[in-house]
């Protein structure tokens, strides 16, 4: 299988690293080469920084891009927020050469650097799904203990689905495939498709309303029944797992699904983080 | 009689231009108000939002703090019947809202830490032992492990004004 750039971001490195070292290894038992993009840096966020000024963060973002396109690899993130920026931007600019040019001249002048439009983003999710693929995932897994998961897909690893093409954004199946595969049983909750109230710069600048609309989430969740709640982007995963001791009442684990496969996989507990979380995890 | 507001399609053609290219094509049907799990919440309509970058009305969208209770989910995006690009839109007008100093300070704080850093969180001693503990290196092989990334990344932000924008607050 071909090698692929291991973007990180900013929230799985350095407030939940147990995310990274989980992908890390459950790429390797899958036979999925990461390497890493060395001085790549914020994607940048799509919440503020897009917010504040589009130039700047298409600019980081295509350093971000052609730090890649050196290494002649395309990049898979495990992060909705990384994914959003870096596929956006390689679309934009992959498309449109003027753009690309005006880019570029920042770029040149900041870095040294130009980005070619050569790169594909990918998601971790549907990376698993369609170059690994739900049969060997499901030959990994080791153990057979089902709980109640509610897989929370996020914003912005399918929408804007015009441009990702990756999976229906109202009726999806990909990663709920992906949850089964590791032996959980997917379950229907109210809203399953909705935020999980973080985006936009929504939490850093009326968190109120943030804890609100994630508060509605997790009463969804907890009407279904739900053990587990299993994420594909450390912003959602970090919104779980630090608003629950917040609304108190609440006590649902929150795993990332490189965390979830490694305990499927029966890969050493003490590398998948898990101490770190807020909720403590006790599966 | 209610005085009515005069349209003022300047502005109309600035929202465009900045990326809100599909303004004029919503025709108020409201399935984006319907969707918003922000509104769900509060008062916030991003249909009245979208009218009112659609009429021109400046002065009552760069200020509000409507324009910022959107966490950009794009539920609206995908379910308008229209194909307006509502998440678009919502940043065109925060891209202008900024330069007229209408940046909260958190948000403020957490731009000037990507525009210093590279990274929008920092890496703190318990994060190294952590990542340590785990069989990482202890600091990310990004810019943070090299100086010279990190000062192009810097570069970007003073070639963009960006820097300038966050330490002045847009003002």
């Amino acid at each position: 299988m071909a090698k692929y750039g291991f973007f990180l971001g900013c929230i799985m490195p350095l407030r939940y690293p147990g995310i990274e070292s989980s992908t890390r290894a459950v790429a390797d038992a899958l036979g999925v080469e990461l390497v890493d993009m060395n001085g790549a840096s914020c994607c940048p966020a799509p919440g503020v920084m897009r917010s504040f000024d589009q130039t700047y963060w298409m600019a980081v973002a295509a350093r971000n891009l052609a730090i890649a396109e050196k290494m002649g690899v395309d990049i898979v993130t495990i992060c909705n927020g990384c994914f959003d920026t870096l596929f956006e931007v390689a679309h934009k600019l992959n498309h449109d050469e003027e753009l690309r040019a005006k880019v570029n001249k920042i770029l040149k002048d900041a870095a040294g650097v130009e980005y070619n439009g050569t790169v594909t983003v990918r998601h971790f999710v549907e990376l698993l799904h369609k170059e690994v693929g739900v049969d060997a995932i499901k030959a990994k897994v080791k153990g057979d203990k089902p709980l109640k998961a509610a897989v929370h897909y996020g914003c912005h690893f399918l929408k804007p689905s015009n441009i990702k093409k990756i999976d229906d954004a109202e009726r999806p199946r990909i990663f709920d495939d992906l949850v089964e595969a590791a032996g959980m049983d997917s379950i229907a909750y109210k809203d399953k498709g909705t935020c999980c109230g973080a985006g936009g710069g929504v939490r850093a600048r009326t968190p109120d309303v943030s804890l609100k609309m994630t508060k509605e989430n997790l009463d969804n969740m907890t009407s279904a029944g739900v053990e587990v709640i299993v994420d594909c982007c450390p912003f959602c995963h970090l919104q779980y797992d630090v608003s629950q001791p917040q609304l108190k009442d609440y006590n649902i684990p929150v795993l990332h699904l490189s965390q979830l496969l490694g305990l499927a996989f029966g890969l050493d507990k003490e590398k998948l983080g898990l101490e770190c979380h807020q909720v403590k995890v006790n599966l | 009689m209610a005085d009515a507001k005069e349209p003022k399609p300047e502005f109309t053609r600035k929202v465009i231009e900045a990326g809100g290219a599909t303004v004029n094509l919503c025709f108020q049907c409201g399935t984006c108000t319907g969707s918003c799990p922000s509104g769900r919440q509060t008062a916030f309509r991003i249909r009245k939002l979208v009218r009112r970058a659609q009429l021109g009305f400046e002065e009552d969208v760069l200020p509000s703090e409507d324009l910022w209770l959107c966490t950009t989910c794009f539920t609206c995006y995908e379910r308008c019947p229209r194909g307006v690009e509502i998440v678009d839109i919502v940043m065109a007008l925060r891209n202008m809202a900024v330069r007229q100093g209408h940046m909260a300070e958190p948000h403020r704080k957490v731009a000037e830490l990507i525009s210093k850093t590279g990274h929008l969180v920092t890496l703190r001693d318990q994060d190294k032992a952590l990542r340590g503990k785990l069989g990482l290196d202890e600091t990310p092989p990004t810019v943070f492990s090299d100086s010279k990334a990190q000062e192009e990344v810097v570069k970007i932000a003073s070639l963009c004004g960006f820097d300038k924008l966050v330490a002045e607050g847009g003002k």
